[in-house]
């Protein structure tokens, strides 16, 4: 049967894309922020999954005001970087797996969550970003994966709750299927930013260091933090937090009664650009 | 159930939601028609030509030829979306951001290096914050 055998959070900062497509990895500016990553390389060379799922959310590229959907999981086979006015970025394709999304899409969906499913799709900075960061350059990614999108964009949001809900049904539709897949599940975006208006360039490092905290120990309570408490206090587009709620609802505690996940990376820098980055990576149990 | 916004008292803040997205509609899907290279060039060529060809506002239009942002935004504009028209300018996300502060660009940037905007006096509008003074005309 198919495992979820980690968890990985991460932000996806588009100018951090930017600086390792312009090769600026090492300036002093960056240098801290690419540091964050080099536990990934190492740790991904024991614990490289078959397929990851992918939480992101798509920033007016693929998705204008045109079509908003809530929740859209990526059913087709490949997926291409998005050009988002700059060019598209110089990473490989992605390859889906469109036999286990189609299982998790009939799955989720039974379990009362209307999903849209797309079968093709240019994925941009949400999704890309963070590949670059745990994987490096690489000729072509080193395993399948879902994208899985997120409306963050357009208020109302999807609540911490409900994302944290998602998560335990994706779980359990992951733990459902019949071929023994190792799946990672990664939420993105983050951490506290503000990209409009007087108040841009909010950073509130309290209360992103709790948030990953509590994410760790007590995701339950967690996921019952308002969307107004996420607008508030880490920024108008810190809201993107409540996908890590994704992920961490998938974890063998939350969803299989197992033990508390093993913290095997935990990473918090400021400044990239506007905003805060943060990182953890958490293990089940084997 | 009526919208809520429980957001409406946070200083130098404009949450996009369904009623600014409504609003912002026209203004938004000109900027995405920027994701195309040749609107790029046409847009460039002629600004007010091009904005004429979409069901904007007149308040819309001057306020994209201003690159007036916080305008933008205010005429229901989201910042993912007004991102195309700084990258046909060439500019990046902080050079935006830095714009809807009044700060030069080197004053956000620093700021952003000493640890960005501090929350404290920013959470509600009123309190004593530097988010809170008026934006420069």
């Amino acid at each position: 049967m198919a495992r979820i055998t980690a968890s990985l959070y991460t932000s996806h900062i588009p100018a951090v894309g930017a600086a390792f497509d312009l090769g600026k990895t090492k300036e002093d500016y960056w240098k801290p922020v690419f540091a964050g990553y080099d536990f990934d390389k190492q740790w991904m060379k024991t614990h490289k999954p078959d397929v990851i799922f992918a939480v992101y959310n798509d920033h007016a590229t693929a998705f204008s005001l045109a079509m908003i959907p809530t929740f859209a999981i990526m059913t087709g086979p490949e997926f291409n970087p998005a050009d988002e006015g700059y060019g598209a970025r110089p990473v490989p394709t992605i390859v889906g797996d469109p036999e286990l999304a189609s299982h998790i899409a009939s799955e989720v969906i039974q379990q009362d969550f209307d999903l849209t499913m797309v079968n093709e799709i240019d994925v941009d900075h949400g999704l890309t970003v963070p590949l670059s960061c745990v994987f490096g350059e690489v000729k072509e990614w080193p395993c399948k994966i879902i994208p899985f999108a997120v409306n963050v964009v357009q208020h109302p949001v999807p609540s911490g709750a409900r994302c944290f809900a998602l998560g335990q049904a994706i779980g359990k539709a992951i733990m459902s299927y019949p071929e023994d897949v190792n799946v990672h599940i990664w939420g993105t975006g983050g951490m506290s930013h503000q990209l409009q208006g007087p108040r841009a360039g909010l950073i509130n490092k309290e209360w992103d260091n709790k948030f990953l905290d509590r994410l760790i120990d007590d995701p339950k309570g967690l996921s019952k933090t308002p969307n107004i408490e996420y607008v508030r206090e880490a920024g108008s587009e810190g809201i993107e937090l409540v996908m890590w709620l994704v992920a961490r609802g998938a974890m063998a505690d939350v969803v299989a009664h197992g033990p508390k996940p093993k913290v095997a990376h935990r990473f918090y820098h400021v400044p990239a650009s506007n905003t805060a980055v943060g990182h953890l990576i958490l293990e089940n149990a084997a | 159930m009526a919208l809520e916004k429980p957001y409406l008292d946070i200083p130098g803040t404009t949450v996009f939601d369904a009623d600014q997205s409504r609003k912002g509609y026209w203004l938004n899907q000109f900027c995405m028609s920027l994701m195309t290279a040749d609107n790029r060039v046409r847009f460039k060529a002629s600004e007010r030509a091009y904005l004429d060809e979409w069901k904007m506002s007149e308040e819309q239009k001057q306020a994209v030829l201003a690159r007036d942002l916080n305008r933008c935004i205010e005429l229901g504009g989201n910042i993912y979306f007004l991102s195309k028209i700084g990258a046909t300018d060439g500019k990046n996300f902080q050079q935006m951001a830095g714009s809807m502060t009044g700060m030069t660009e080197q004053e956000y940037r620093d700021m952003m290096i000493k640890g960005g905007r501090k929350i404290d006096g920013n959470r509600k509008i009123g309190e004593h914050g530097d988010a809170q003074r008026p934006r420069k005309a």
